[in-house]
């Protein structure tokens, strides 16, 4: 098993309300999922949680056999620079490095860098041409792809994704997502993928929808 | 409309008080380091005025004896022969200095308080009264005389009548000088047909407190010009980083139909507030400042040139009108760049979160400064007066403070191109997009930096070459003074019985080249050419001074005279001596020069040497003291010996560095600050570029960590940027600005062990500085990292 999550709670600091309330799901190797849901019904922060970018307040969160809840500062850091990748709506690049260095930064740091990949990787996003620019030279649809070279660099066994088309035109949107899964396919990483979008949730192979926190069966408009 | 503008933008405070405090805390600290120098300039300048306006010292031309004191029968025959002299006598009674003069026949203005308002002069000449500032006559020792307070006397000063004085003194019948008075009769006779033992000097002689005294004055002149460059360019960056923050408010207030112009209006208006309100605080701190350095000030002016300063200090309205001057003014020039950069600012444009880099970047900062250090060197080289020598130094300043920023790059693209891991390749990226944010605290530590480089360098410099001089001048082991020639044929006699060689020191004022200049006669021995050092000479000077064939002269007179090797200086009537060498005369205001003793006897006949240098085994010198005291009744304190004076001289330069470290540490610990406000204020603008790093596997510690490194790299690289311009502003403070303004050049030393102590002081403060911000950033929580990424900031 890849992921397995179990009775998780998270309340942020200063609020009373918890943002998750007892999630508990599986998810096999090379497995797909959707997670839907309304805004603040929980989907960032359990996608946080799954990443290793926050804790739980109570529960279980395992990735590959390894259960981040108990995990400190720099456990969690160790586990995100390795075991996991994570692709944000806003990109969220190193603005003062150039493409080639944004692509291989989290390779490296997990003493994973393979340049050959990377440049394969390079190549399949079409971003040959563009090595040697600055994020802030490059449109959202290429910054998007550098972020996906990024995180599929250092062989992730997870990769999380957080609404990876929300700031792209359908075209791009369906372009990069395309690309997306057939690399994640290719490289037999599990996908998460956090959406709004009930076309892209649709192409995946699961879905899961969070409402006020707990997880339903279905989402609401698909009952009616 | 405007309550409702100001509403928003002042909604901006509220949510970020600490970026308001750093706003508030930049204006006031530039405020207070430019306002605290100025008040002390102003305090001292203020007391000289006191002493000069109370004393007539340099308003007014002073007849003085070649020797000794002048006597009554001469001050009355100059009256007889229709001079309007008034007799002035002083001297120390306990800590306070007691000045006797004639208020009948003194000149206007002159005095304790002037004539017919309170001035009881039956009161005065009677019993006696003794006028002094409150604190001058409690210091005053039990006289049985009166003692009435009187604000205008000069500090540490008390004034009575000449009777009294003399009496207080145990100087019945003295008078030191005539002042004489500014209107002079037609038909009075000749001073040297009615007096011949007494000289004339004219008004503003070598004598003026106020001008020896300005070699200081200059020094602290200099460094208010520095503090001012180190203020201005903290206001500039707390006003520049307060209007990054605030534009997406700004873009969203246009963007819902906010008149631009009005929006100006409003911001300007809102600036002049906070400005009013941190120049107050800042004149208010620079005043503590001031106060808590005056005393060391005056001390200092005290031992070094016997100039009484009041130690406290007044509060004067020209150096509180300086400062809040300063506030708005600064606040003004900065505004102006910030408001033009608003009102340019696209209304669709995205985010702009690297702080000032539109106003700093680019080709034109780099030709400005280019171009100003050019000016720089021009001024240095063609330049003429102080006025230029001040703007070479302004030039300089500001030239080198504004390729700062270049410079940096350069060196952190060169540091990341060598880098090999990607957290070190990050590291260096990072920081070199971070450089316009941080530019301007930079700058002001580059400049604190400088200034400390500079100034220390001066005051080092300047002691070093004292120190040599004093070994120069204060050869002989023993100085003897005589009472009159009888005595000094004594103190001879006994000296050479007891085995020392004696130095006549023999001396007459003179007038050369339109300016004061003393002649001095010397013996051809091996203390003058083993000790002094000559800046210029003509093979075997000593020699042909020996031989009477030549004269030295100090570097004052050479350079004001504009003399040159083997030029003629017309020494008296009938002798004009060719220059064979020039001597440094540091502090001396007056030109000097130095015949052979035989020719000086020759040239003036009637001098009689009182003064006596003694060269004896140090080991003797108490035994000689002894045997001049039984043998020759020489008082103890006509007999000094060198080693007093060198170590009083020296405890003198202590002082001086009490204040300049005072200063250094000031504005280093200001620098410090302005470091910390950029951080605190550029810390949440920095979460965007620091929460993919942090999500891709760098904790918040480890990220603390580098920007701790980050603040402390640039601190060093800055500070070895410093360490060129600051030689370079001492080279401009001893080179160019003392020659302008006093006449001699010192001597440049270097100090590479204070550079090293003030190098590693620059990095503690940069440390510190970011120590508190980078704490924070490793406890941030990591919901604010996330909320990057969630886009809720």
């Amino acid at each position: 098993m890849l992921l397995h999550v179990q009775n998780v709670t998270k309340t942020y600091p200063g609020t009373e309300t918890s943002v998750l309330r007892g999630v508990s799901f599986d998810m096999g190797a090379g497995e797909m999922l959707a997670l839907t849901g309304e805004s603040g019904s929980g989907k960032s922060t359990l996608l946080h949680l799954m990443g290793g970018l926050d804790s739980a307040d109570h529960g279980v969160v395992a990735v590959d056999g390894t259960d981040l809840t108990p995990l400190g500062d720099a456990g969690r850091a160790a586990f995100r620079r390795g075991r996991v990748g994570v692709i944000f709506q806003q990109f969220n690049l190193i603005p003062s490095l150039t493409v080639e260095g944004n692509i291989a930064f989290q390779a490296r740091l997990a003493l994973q860098h393979d340049p050959e990949r990377a440049q394969r990787l390079a190549q399949r996003l079409g971003l040959t041409d563009h090595l040697h620019k600055y994020p802030e030279q490059l449109s959202g649809g290429q910054q998007q792809r550098v972020a996906i070279a990024r995180t599929l660099a250092p062989h992730p066994r997870l990769v999380l994704a957080d609404e990876p088309t929300g700031n792209l035109d359908e075209a791009t949107a369906d372009t990069v997502f395309a690309l997306l899964c057939e690399l994640v396919a290719e490289t037999g990483a599990g996908l998460v993928l956090v959406t709004h979008s009930e076309r892209l949730a649709s192409r995946m192979g699961r879905r899961l929808h969070l409402r006020a926190g707990q997880l339903t069966d279905q989402p609401i408009g698909a009952l009616t | 409309m405007n309550r409702v503008m100001l509403s928003a933008l002042f909604s901006h405070w509220w949510r970020n008080p600490m970026q308001l405090f750093t706003l508030l805390a930049g204006l006031a600290l530039g405020t207070a380091l430019w306002s605290g120098v100025q008040a002390i300039n102003a305090e001292a300048r203020a007391s000289y005025d006191t002493a000069a306006a109370t004393l007539g010292s340099g308003r007014y031309a002073q007849i003085t004896a070649r020797q000794g004191s002048i006597s009554k029968l001469d001050y009355v025959a100059l009256r007889r022969a229709g001079w309007d002299v008034s007799p002035v006598i002083e001297g120390r009674l306990g800590p306070v200095r007691i000045v006797g003069i004639d208020p009948l026949t003194a000149p206007a203005g002159i005095g304790p308080v002037p004539l017919g308002e309170g001035f009881d002069l039956t009161a005065f000449f009677g019993t006696g009264q003794v006028f002094a500032q409150a604190e001058t006559l409690a210091r005053l020792p039990k006289t049985g005389v009166p003692g009435i307070v009187a604000p205008d006397v000069a500090p540490n000063t008390a004034i009575t009548d000449i009777g009294v004085a003399q009496r207080l003194l145990g100087r019945a019948g003295q008078i030191d000088r005539l002042l004489v008075g500014p209107e002079p009769s037609l038909t009075r006779r000749p001073l040297g047909e009615v007096a011949p033992g007494l000289v004339q000097s004219p008004p503003q002689a070598g004598n003026d407190v106020a001008r020896l005294t300005d070699s200081f004055h200059l020094n602290l002149t200099a460094f208010g010009l520095l503090s001012f460059a180190v203020g201005l360019f903290i206001v500039h960056g707390a006003i520049g980083l307060a209007f990054e923050q605030r534009r997406p408010v700004v873009r969203t207030l246009r963007a819902l139909g906010a008149p631009l112009g009005r929006l100006i209006v409003l911001m300007a208006t809102e600036l002049l507030v906070l400005a009013l309100v941190a120049g107050a605080f800042g004149v208010a701190l620079g005043y503590g400042v001031a106060a808590a350095l005056l005393p060391d000030v005056a001390a200092t002016l005290r031992g070094l040139y016997g100039a009484d300063v009041a130690g406290q200090l007044g509060f004067r309205a020209e150096w509180w009108l300086s400062g809040m001057g300063m506030a708005l003014a600064g606040t003004a020039v900065a505004a102006a760049g910030a408001l033009r950069s608003l009102a340019r600012m696209p209304l669709l444009a995205g985010v702009q979160t690297r702080a000032l880099g539109m106003a700093w970047r680019g080709v034109g900062l780099g030709r400005l400064s280019v171009g100003l250090l050019a000016l720089a060197g021009a001024l240095a080289v063609w330049g003429q007066g102080l006025v230029a020598g001040f703007a070479m130094l302004g030039a300089l300043l500001i030239g080198g403070a504004l390729a700062l920023p270049g410079l940096l790059a350069v060196v952190l693209r060169w540091a990341g191109s060598r880098a090999r891991g990607p957290v070190a390749q990050w590291f260096w990226a990072d920081t070199q997009a971070q450089l316009p944010g941080r530019s301007l605290a930079l700058m002001a530590l580059l400049l604190a930096m400088a200034a400390n480089v500079g100034v220390s360098t001066m005051v080092s410099s300047f002691r070093l070459t004292f120190t040599g001089f004093l070994d120069q001048r204060l050869a002989s082991e023993l100085y003897v003074n005589a009472d009159d020639a009888p005595q000094a044929r004594m103190i001879r006699t006994i000296a050479e019985a007891q085995g020392a060689v004696v130095l006549p020191i023999l001396s007459v004022d003179h007038e050369l080249a339109g300016m004061p200049a003393e002649i001095y006669g010397a013996r051809d021995h091996a203390t003058y050419r083993d000790n002094w050092r000559f800046l210029r000479s003509v093979p075997g000077a000593w020699d042909a001074l020996a031989r009477g064939e030549g004269v030295l002269v100090n570097e004052q007179l050479f350079r004001r005279a504009g003399l040159d090797l083997g030029a003629a200086v017309p020494v008296a009537q009938g002798v004009t001596l060719p220059v064979l060498g020039v001597y440094g005369d540091y502090g001396n205001p007056v030109g000097q020069v130095v015949v052979n003793a035989a020719v000086f006897a020759r040239t003036f006949p009637d001098v009689v040497a009182l003064r006596f240098g003694l060269r004896v085994d140090p080991a003797d010198v108490a035994a000689l003291r002894a045997a001049l005291r039984l043998g020759a009744t020489v008082a103890d304190t006509a007999m000094v010996d060198q080693a007093a004076i060198k170590a009083l001289s020296l405890a003198v330069f202590e002082r001086t560095f009490t204040i300049t470290t005072a200063l250094n540490v000031l504005t280093l610990a200001v620098a410090g600050f302005a470091i910390l406000m950029s951080l605190l204020t550029l810390a949440v603008m920095r979460l965007p570029q620091l929460a993919p790093v942090w999500a891709l596997g760098l904790t918040r510690g480890w990220l603390a960590g580098l920007d701790l490194a980050r603040a402390v790299v640039l601190a060093a690289l800055t500070g070895a940027l410093a360490l060129p311009l600051g030689l370079a502003l001492a080279w401009a403070l001893l080179a160019v600005v003392n020659v302008e303004a006093f006449g001699w050049r010192l001597p440049m030393y270097v100090f590479p062990l204070d550079y090293l102590r003030l190098a590693v002081f620059a990095l503690l403060a940069a440390g510190i500085a970011a120590a508190w911000p980078a704490w924070q950033l490793s406890r941030l929580q990591p919901v604010r990292l996330l909320g990057v990424f969630r886009h809720e900031r």
